[in-house]
């Protein structure tokens, strides 16, 4: 490190003469050095950003991503954002499903998500947390367009126009020169983007008028909804099409709930008015009622909480489960004692890897002492057969071991041909966790001898020598004198296979049967089976903040620079 | 000569439609399928019969249904889907739907009617499970069991409860490693009736006697993940008997020739059909739903029955079934829907399992893992 020493000594000058040393040019020597060191430091970063560009594109903003999921749940929210809001003053102790103010709200966003077919998606969601909603979705996705059909049947009895499309369009945009109510336009907008994932911003050639969005709040509302989907989704024209049973119910609700028409004189004002006189004397629509028709698993209370407990954009209760821990009533509570698996493997894997790690260390050991200690033609050869191994497929390998270890396998024909296995008792080797331990040992053990030998290679001969000269016995000679320069070399090769062990995912599927399987085979089974892609990141980062703990521990307790890989 | 103008006229129109609608579909196509012996048998009944249709069309097959749902779900997300049609079992039909994955499918709009005129939605019937999916064949799980190793002056195992009955059929069986359809025949065996074995299992307790009587051979059983390890185990004699495809079981006893035999009792039967992935290209999607229309009709379902063991879909592709393309064998014997075989027989329920797959799975690996 010469810049080092010349920084110190540049110091040491600083105290001894009064103004500052001037490098070459005038400049004070700091400064120059300073930027010296800058323009190294920038060329190093130049020289590296290739690989950290492509470190960082396709490996740390992936796997962020993928762990973000552990947290990450808009989809509540954004599927049934008017639900979720009035669900927030419903107390799940009660015992009693909600009031008719959260199925009114239930009905709008169904209704709308339904048509973006984004309902069963949620229900898969919530399914994780209570079996049923799944079906509950799929379900009621499919026969929410029969609510309140009389109403809108007596809508259109009373006056062709409400089935009118060209009808609907001019009362709804309330003429070419009124006043339009972009705002709302812009609200359903950003609605329909979260509830699809699409872009929304595109010209629909449709803004609901001032007036009538003030008269008719839900319907300007609804029509919005439906207009925007229509033009984007469907690729339609606005005035073209029919609205959606839900406009039409919307306004049903609108003028049952006393919207003063004695002001309004814009387009449709007379029908209207007489749609206002035929639904005064009828009953509201009962959306509870109407829902508990459906399916009466809407009047589930246990529905609803997960409903209330799962609304917020982000929770932990991926975490909790992946702790076999559940949102209760009160808080987080541990799982029923059936379902509780999480711990349990999390501590198997890490038991196994630590003697898979052991029993690498003890093969590794004395073959990576013969190899260093061998003439260079034979260590050659010899590392070969380390490779050869090494270069051979994974499955074939675990295949392999498979053959051997299996009842009807070689180790046990010839166990039972020595006849030291009675044939009706043979050994049961595989599909458990001795057939992991074994098979992931074997698979491991070339990443524990090449550090080992490495290491040990560099040991000199001449001081195990120097040792026995000077009366060392040939064990204290190794224990005291070669052993202690070896330990590098095992810190190495142990971190390298305790942390590769760790993850490990194919060994264990096919050989470990029940008893000998991995966290990360859960892992594997939720991303591609179970489709729960944030129980799986909450798995996966519990694994991944494990392994940087340990190696946290093992650079506190034996020190990160005593490993050598060579 | 007014004819002959006529005629003229119209065989050029016709030309120039023909290359136009050629010219609308992509000249690449990546199916998805299983690999193996099924797979074999969609090249040979589907693909090269199109691919002779339509020269210069290039076909690439993609062995990745088993996690199709997972890669579709990705590439959805990554916006770049890359399959234009893809082989998956119902169930996973049924979620690629659920997660607005997978295009809606008008039967009759985009499949082809039967022979004998009968509407695509009635040839298929109950098979289209779902709007997304179209159905292709009939499989089933059930058992096979060494015929070997059954004790001698005991009769060969004819009843699913034969698989709990370790003192006359002594030796290890394979069942897969997951609840579904092992948990019906744990509690078919308990004493349950056929029709209430949903009922029962849909409650906490019903769970828990499938899993009790489960427990009873739990030290006797090798759990398979891959639809190969079955009949791997069966060959090599490390069990007695163990659940898979009947495919698989076919090609062990009749293309190996393996000392194996069929236990149809309680066959569990689940479907397979192609779905198309939502939000294709114009081209490509057009692509693929011609190909659809020609792999799915009566004659293609019958003829892909010529190379594996599987029941065409289709009520009208049932008679057309012949013999192996390879060993001569009439194959309608061999089908799970033959009625010698069908006497006692399970439907996969699909609603069930989509509720409850969750939470039974949790219960099922919990207990694995004791």
């Amino acid at each position: 490190m010469p810049q080092k020493e010349f920084i110190n000594g540049d110091k040491m000058s600083d105290t001894t003469d009064t103004g500052p040393v001037l490098a070459a040019d005038g400049r004070p020597l700091k400064r120059s050095l300073n930027r010296a060191l800058r323009r190294q430091k920038l060329r190093a970063l130049g020289l590296i950003a290739p690989l950290l560009i492509f470190v960082l594109v396709t490996f740390i903003a992936p796997i962020a991503d993928m762990l973000f999921r552990s947290v990450e749940n808009q989809i509540v929210s954004n599927t049934l954002p008017g639900t979720v809001q009035q669900l927030e003053t419903w107390d799940a102790t009660s015992g009693e499903a909600p009031g008719e103010a959260v199925y009114e709200a239930l009905y709008y966003d169904l209704f709308l998500a339904s048509e973006a077919k984004e309902h069963t998606r949620l229900g898969t969601r919530l399914n994780y947390e209570e079996t049923g909603i799944s079906s509950l979705f799929r379900s009621s996705g499919r026969k929410v367009d029969d609510v309140g059909e009389d109403y809108i049947d007596a809508l259109e009895d009373l006056n062709e126009a409400w089935e009118d499309e060209a009808f609907w369009y001019s009362l709804m945009s309330g003429g070419e020169d009124a006043a339009k109510n972009s705002g709302l336009l812009d609200e359903e907008r950003e609605r329909l983007s979260g509830l699809t994932g699409d872009d929304y911003s595109a010209d629909i050639g449709f803004v609901p008028g001032q007036d009538i969005s003030q008269l008719l709040p839900n319907t300007a509302r609804a029509y919005s909804s439906f207009a925007l989907f229509t033009v984007i989704e469907d690729e339609d024209v606005v005035a073209e099409e029919e609205p959606w049973e839900a406009v039409k119910i919307a306004l049903v609700q609108d003028i049952k709930r006393g919207a003063d028409m004695s002001g309004y004189e814009g387009f449709g004002a007379e029908e209207l008015r007489a749609a206002q006189d035929m639904l005064q004397g009828q009953p509201d629509i009962a959306f509870k009622e109407a829902f508990l028709d459906i399916d009466e698993d809407w009047g589930a209370t246990d529905n609803w909480r997960t409903m209330q407990v799962y609304s917020p954009p982000f929770t932990a209760g991926y975490f909790l489960n992946a702790i076999d821990m559940q949102n209760g009533l009160d808080g987080p509570e541990a799982r029923p004692e059936n379902q509780q698996i999480y711990i349990m493997l999390f501590k198997r894997t890490l038991f196994m890897s630590l003697v898979i790690m052991g029993s690498c260390i003890l093969l590794a050991y004395p073959v990576s002492y013969l190899l260093s200690n061998l003439p260079m033609r034979s260590a050659n050869l010899l590392m070969i057969l380390v490779l050869l191994p090494f270069w051979t497929s994974l499955l074939v390998r675990t295949s392999a071991w498979k053959v051997m270890l299996q009842q009807q396998g070689v180790i046990n024909d010839t166990l039972v041909w020595l006849g030291l296995v009675d044939d009706a008792s043979r050994l049961v080797m595989i599909n458990n966790q001795f057939g992991t331990i074994v098979a992931m040992t074997h698979i491991l053990l070339p990443f524990m001898i090449l550090p080992m030998y490495s290491v040990m290679s560099t040991i000199p001969p001449s001081y195990v020598r120097a040792a026995r000269s000077l009366g060392a016995t040939n064990w204290t000679s190794f224990w005291r004198v070669y052993f202690p320069q070896s330990v590098p070399g095992i810190g190495a090769g142990s971190i390298l296979v305790f942390i590769l062990a760790i993850g490990y995912y194919i060994t264990p599927e096919i050989v470990g049967g029940t008893t000998g399987t991995f966290i990360s085979n859960r892992i594997a089974y939720h991303i591609s089976s179970s489709l729960n892609w944030g129980l799986a990141a909450a798995l996966g980062s519990i694994l991944l903040a494990a392994v940087l703990i340990l190696y946290w521990a093992y650079d506190k307790i034996v020190g990160i620079d005593n490993v050598k890989l060579g | 000569m007014k004819l002959t103008k006529t005629l003229m006229a119209t065989t050029a129109l016709t030309v120039t439609a023909v290359a136009a609608h050629a010219q609308d579909m992509a000249d690449s196509m990546t199916l998805v399928s299983w690999g193996g012996a099924y797979q074999k048998s969609q090249v040979n009944a589907y693909a090269i019969p199109y691919q002779e249709m339509h020269e210069g069309l290039e076909v690439v097959w993609d062995e990745s249904s088993n996690e199709a749902v997972a890669k579709l779900r990705a590439m959805d997300e990554a916006g770049n889907v890359t399959w234009d049609v893809v082989d998956v079992v119902a169930s996973d039909a049924m979620r690629l739907c659920d997660e607005g994955l997978a295009m809606e499918i008008d039967p009759d709009e985009h499949l082809a009617p039967a022979p004998d005129g009968t509407s695509a939605e009635d040839d298929f019937g109950d098979l289209l499970v779902s709007d997304c999916f179209i159905p292709q064949i009939v499989y089933s799980t059930t058992f096979g069991y060494r015929t070997d190793m059954v004790p001698e002056g005991v009769d060969a195992p004819d009843d699913i409860c034969d698989v709990w009955d370790t003192e006359t059929y002594p030796g290890k069986r394979s069942l897969e490693k997951r609840p579904i359809n092992n948990m019906e025949w744990a509690l078919l065996c308990d004493g349950v009736a056929k029709d209430e074995v949903y009922d029962v299992l849909a409650t906490e307790e019903g769970q828990q006697q499938a899993l009790d009587k489960l427990d009873e051979i739990k030290d006797d059983v090798i759990w398979w993940s891959a639809g190969a390890d079955t009949p791997q185990l069966l060959a090599d004699g490390e069990v007695f008997m163990g659940s898979t495809y009947n495919g698989r079981l076919f090609s062990v006893i009749e293309e190996q020739d393996q000392p194996v035999a069929m236990m149809w009792d309680a066959q569990v039967f689940d479907l397979d059909g192609w779905i198309i992935p939502e939000g294709l290209p114009d081209d490509r999607l057009a692509r693929a739903l011609d190909f659809i229309y020609f792999a799915t009709d009566t004659q293609r379902l019958a003829d892909q029955a010529k190379y594996i063991s599987y029941g065409p879909a289709r009520a009208s592709s049932a008679p057309l079934v012949g013999q192996h393309a390879e060993l001569g064998i009439e194959m309608a014997p061999h089908m799970p829907t033959d009625p010698e075989n069908a006497k006692n027989t399970f439907l996969y329920n699909y609603e069930f399992w989509a509720d409850y797959r969750d939470d039974i799975d949790a219960k099922f690996q919990a207990w694995l893992a004791q």
